[in-house]
């Protein structure tokens, strides 16, 4: 097996009995003092996760002319520069390679933002599509990445770096010298919540997470935590309820592919949408405080429908939610479903989303 | 006086006369992390040793738990249905699961001690681990 990657932040974890575990091929903490206990401070007050596992390539040169702008199901031209996007990086049948984000850090300049799981194969798609392989560098080894999530996330990063934080609108981001360095702060995130990423040299990041952790208000989360606080506001997780044979409209992504521009994928998804999808993601509610997993069956009467993508008891709710992806015709909102798995059976009902629609995202 | 005793797969047993009351250990808990879904066994239920008795959830994972003494299941916890995060906080105690009428008290003899089973939890760490 390939020797589990490390962030600059493994000390800082391991020094506190963090439980470790491997994700995308890191060595990262799952959680701290526990899982519901870190969703619950993220929700109520504020959280920080150590994100340094996530890939950035930063691309240097013309969008157009360089073939950047026809890669991604989203136009990057289109992007104002302090502005992100979020979309698919596709393969000629329409899967998704990974699921980023792109920040248009200049006329000429982007960073994306991938999956660590996917990180270099990522690139070498990027890298094999452009016009100039040579316009993008994988600079992840070299940046540090952390996330401030939670309500409270704006009043303890403007208490310590200043208010123009606090003007940042979401998905857009600002620069600025943090600890002496260049840092990209950006108004995203994963969990539903108002709250920050902050992307800074690696080498100092050990710097900012000591300096952040020193609030009272926050607290350190790991990937369980963050695992909760994503499904129940129905983001999708790549590996899980998203990969290379999964289209965006199979996945309900639709909205973050724009078919009037060119783009790797899109024959195939026009052919998908012009027939019939053959699944369809769903989200549905469990009758009772069991939690649906990864791989368990979806059924409808006594026909197996589809297959659970992730799941978990949402803390917020009080009771099992789940993402699926499922045959036609089972996907309207109210219909009664049954997830199994050995001898566990539950009931569910199919919902909307997102499960849990309170959180600070947009205050 | 009772005598508690455990199992392999980290139950606990209090034997008080015939009756047995069940959980799962400080280490099984621990283990799991925090504790989402108890499911209780219907009173009047029999169960074999070693067999499942019920099962838990946790938020990493959902496990079996076994029954470590035969018996009929004479009263359980409802508290632990709307409250499965006392599991966490006082599995020993307060987070009994279900009581046994035992059908054969010999049995216990398959199980540990509180001595034998710490001995256990130094050889047996890498159980539970999700």
């Amino acid at each position: 097996m390939e020797q589990l990657k490390e962030t600059p932040l493994i000390q800082a974890h391991t020094g506190v009995g963090a439980l470790m575990a491997p994700f995308g091929g890191w060595n990262m903490p799952i959680q701290y003092e526990g899982i519901l206990a870190e969703h619950r401070f993220c929700r109520e007050s504020a959280a920080l996760f150590d994100i340094c596992h996530m890939g950035e390539f930063l691309y240097q040169g013309g969008i157009a002319s360089g073939g950047l702008e026809d890669i991604f199901t989203f136009s990057v031209t289109s992007i104002p520069v302090g502005r992100s996007k979020y979309g698919f990086l596709l393969n000629e049948l329409g899967g998704i390679i990974d699921d980023l984000i792109v920040f248009r850090t200049a006329a000429d300049e982007a960073m994306i933002v991938v999956n660590a799981a996917t990180a270099d194969n990522d690139f070498n798609v990027i890298s094999s599509r452009l016009q100039e392989p040579s316009f993008i560098t994988n600079i992840s080894p070299a940046t540090g990445k952390l996330d401030i999530q939670g309500p409270l996330s704006r009043d303890i990063l403007a208490d310590l770096f200043g208010a123009e934080i606090g003007t940042i609108p979401y998905f857009k981001f600002i620069k600025m010298n943090i600890l002496g360095s260049e840092a990209i702060v950006s108004r995203t995130g994963y969990t539903g919540e108002l709250g920050f990423e902050i992307f800074l040299p690696s080498e100092k990041v050990g710097e900012l997470w000591n300096l952040i952790s020193g609030d009272s208000r926050i607290k350190p989360a790991g990937l369980g935590a963050r695992d909760l606080l994503r499904l129940e506001v129905g983001y999708s997780l790549y590996g899980n309820d998203l990969d290379d044979s999964i289209s965006p409209l199979e996945a309900g992504l639709e909205v973050f592919v724009n078919f009037d521009k060119k783009f790797v994928g899109k024959d195939a998804l026009i052919k998908q949408r012009a027939g019939h999808l053959t699944r369809s993601k769903i989200a549905f509610r469990v009758a009772s405080r069991r939690s649906p997993r990864h791989f368990y069956e979806v059924w409808g009467g006594d026909s197996r429908i589809g297959t659970v993508t992730s799941g978990a008891f949402s803390p917020m709710l009080g009771c099992g939610i789940g993402l699926a992806l499922v045959s036609p015709g089972f996907s309207d909102i109210g219909s009664e479903i049954t997830i199994c798995h050995e001898k566990v059976v539950m009931d569910a009902t199919v919902c909307e989303l997102p499960f849990f629609s309170g959180g600070s995202l947009r205050k | 006086m009772p005598v508690t005793y455990y199992s392999k797969e980290h139950e606990w047993v209090k034997v008080e006369g015939n009756i047995a009351s069940v959980g799962i250990t400080d280490f099984a808990a621990h283990q799991l992390g925090d504790v989402t879904f108890v499911e209780l066994p219907s009173t009047g239920k029999t169960v074999k040793q070693f067999e499942i008795l019920c099962a838990i959830e946790s938020v990493k994972a959902a496990s079996d738990i076994y029954a470590p003494v035969s018996g009929k299941v004479v009263s359980i916890n409802k508290a632990l249905e709307t409250t499965p995060e006392i599991v966490n906080e006082s599995a020993e105690k307060a987070a009994w699961m279900v009581c046994l009428e035992m059908s054969d008290s010999s049995e216990v003899a398959k199980l540990m001690t509180r001595e034998q089973y710490e001995e256990f939890l130094k050889l047996d760490v890498q159980v539970f681990i999700c």
